[in-house]
């Protein structure tokens, strides 16, 4: 390696290149499940032509190259999702991709929403529990973290809904926008804003306890250690002490959660977006299995493992740049 | 754990009666246990609380709760008891809950005992492995899987341990690694032991007791699992579960919220008592880590 290229470009590459094997490992894992799964695409083809001769159905098969031997067929399955060609939705009668790209953004936004907050609000509260801990502040912090864990999303967000949009009126029930507004301009970011407000409380009050329990514990572990004593020895006021010296260590086990976890909150989207019809690519996994759409359900498999993929590489260089102990090289 | 109270007795070894000190100094973890007790009697006694099928029509539909006294707790829009709903929901969020959280361990102490011991490429595979699954969102993943197997019980209940064995995995490898280097192993390995046996019959006790703790974790995340198929109306539509009876509850929250509201209590109480059980566990087998 010349000098001249920054170490975290290469930290960076070489954690893009561990994650190839992980891509390879869900191809063949997608295409395993697809070739488990009741019927093939023909089946689905001639299904949804109301049947056909076996002639043509053989003929169909040798065009779909399912006649191959499996690895040949593995091979041209993954050649193809390598450059998103997902096949085709018999359902949606739209390529599988474009169906996908249709609902991303729907997500996308629930995602950083909601993880925005629980992260955000979960260290703020970890923190302040942390620096009364065992007082009354401490303990109902904890205790609703404790109860907010338990709770499945569904039923918090029945309840929500119950108090909010059936009891008060605040909110609407469900949906991204007010299909009859026709909104523009701001009119709309408000609209949608209105309309996510309850899915993202649902979603970040469930992951919030994670990170307020990690973060509470965390600052506890850092406040006892020698450095910190030595800061407060030196004089270092409280809030410098918090925010400086506390923090800044405390917040290295969070991040890593954060990585962690992104897959499960992504996977709590798919109730969550199923109960306030929100469409994005969760309520759409859940219509895919009603359907038994199985080529839409891959796409979101491969997809969603992309965007996991992708936050935990971001996580990484988060921790790399909070934590200058970590070996970059 | 039921059998915690009766280790209370004086002439039980002095072992369990340390633990039991040690539990019992967290106020929290004895509620858990107590919750816990609860939902295990109501499991156990649901078949005398309503000896006849919980789906069955018990009375006038959406009858409220505390009006009448043979459905307590009211009924649905069916006209099914909410009271036998729990009792028998109680049996099958325990029953998936334990059995899922035995294939999830079973699974992850075969692949972290494998990885960490054996170490080398062996590990490397297997690691890979464990990220994909990890990478792929659970819950995705387990809807596919019941999509493909069906809804009967039995495949709710391998999927949803499918879908759980990855922490347990990597915490027996982190144990298994710290501990194939000890002594022991290596006098094991010098009088001509087993691969396996060192394996199974000396690491793998050693290595049990955190995993044991985090069972707890997986039965509340595997209980979470299936109450969330169920309100999907994924769930095996042959027995009561409290999942599935805030799915049909949703139809009628506006006028009737109690169909919702009591299930959703008891998952919550369930779960937390994992979580509270967890915790006691833990400060009791661990007590240098809390000071």
């Amino acid at each position: 390696m010349t000098l001249s290229v920054p170490p975290i470009l290469i930290y960076a590459l070489r954690r893009l290149l561990q994650a190839v094997p992980v891509i390879i490992l869900i191809m063949i894992g997608t295409f395993l499940l697809l070739k488990l799964a009741p019927g093939d695409t023909v089946d689905a083809l001639v299904g949804d032509m109301g049947g056909a001769d076996a002639a043509f159905i053989a003929r169909l098969r040798a065009e779909y190259g399912l006649d191959q031997p499996v690895w040949v067929q593995l091979w041209r399955y993954m050649t193809k999702l390598a450059t998103f060609d997902f096949g085709w939705s018999f359902v949606y009668e739209q390529p599988v991709s474009t169906v996908l790209m249709d609902r991303l953004g729907t997500t996308l936004l629930l995602m950083a929403s909601s993880l925005t907050i629980a992260f955000t609000v979960g260290i703020a509260l970890g923190a302040f529990a942390a620096r009364r801990v065992y007082s009354a502040t401490d303990n109902v912090i904890s205790t609703l973290g404790l109860v907010f864990y338990a709770t499945p999303s569904f039923f918090l967000s029945l309840m929500m809904i119950l108090l909010f949009s059936v009891k008060l009126g605040w909110l609407p029930v469900g949906g991204i926008k007010t299909i009859a507004g026709f909104y523009t301009g701001w009119d709309h970011v408000v609209d949608v804003a209105l309309h996510l407000v309850m899915p993202t409380a649902a979603l970040s009050l469930i992951y919030l306890s994670f990170y307020l329990r990690l973060m509470r514990a965390s600052v506890l572990e850092v406040a006892d250690l020698d450095y910190v004593r030595t800061a407060r020895a030196k004089g270092a006021g409280e809030g410098r002490m918090m925010i400086h010296h506390i923090m800044r260590n405390a917040l290295l086990p969070v991040v890593t959660l954060l990585g962690l976890q992104f897959s499960t909150v992504l996977g709590g989207s798919v109730v969550v977006e199923t109960i306030f019809t929100l469409p994005g690519l969760g309520q759409l996994a859940y219509k895919s299995v009603i359907q038994r759409d199985m080529n839409t359900l891959m796409g979101i498999i491969f997809l969603c493992a992309l965007i996991v993929v992708v936050v935990n590489f971001l996580t990484d260089l988060l921790y790399a740049r909070l934590d200058s102990r970590i070996e970059l090289a | 754990m039921t059998t915690l109270d009766t280790d209370l007795a004086p002439p039980e070894p002095p072992r369990l009666v340390v633990f039991w000190r040690r539990y019992k100094r967290n106020r929290a973890a004895l509620l858990g246990l107590a919750l816990f007790v609860i939902v295990v009697l109501m499991a156990l006694t649901a078949g005398i609380v309503d000896p006849e099928d919980p789906l069955r029509r018990a009375g006038a539909p959406l009858t409220p709760p505390f009006t009448n006294w043979d459905t307590p707790l009211g009924t649905d829009q069916l006209g099914r008891d909410v009271l036998s709903g729990i009792f028998y929901g109680a049996r099958i969020s325990l029953l998936v809950g334990v059995a899922a959280t035995l294939v999830a361990i079973a699974i992850g102490v075969v692949i972290g005992a494998l990885a960490g011991y054996f170490g080398g490429w062996v590990d490397d595979v297997l690691m890979r492995v464990t990220e994909a699954f990890q990478t792929i969102p659970n819950f995705v993943l387990l809807l596919t899987l019941v999509a493909i197997l069906g809804s009967r019980i039995e495949w709710i209940t391998l999927a949803i341990g499918i879908v759980s064995w990855t922490a347990p995995a990597r915490m027996v490898r982190a144990e298994f690694l710290s501990l194939r280097g000890r002594e022991f192993v290596d006098a094991a390995r010098n009088l001509g032991v087993s691969d396996t046996a060192i394996i199974f019959r000396e690491i793998l006790p050693n290595a049990l007791p955190p995993i044991v703790v985090y069972a707890s974790v997986i039965m509340a995340l595997s209980i979470l699992l299936e109450s969330a198929l169920a309100f999907l109306s994924l769930g095996d539509p042959n027995y009561a579960s409290w999942g599935n009876m805030i799915g049909q509850g949703r139809a009628v929250l506006r006028s009737d919220p109690y169909c919702a509201i009591i299930p959703g209590i008891a998952i919550v109480l369930t779960v937390l008592s994992f979580s509270l059980l967890g915790e006691g566990l833990n400060d009791a087998l661990n007590p240098r880590q809390k000071k």
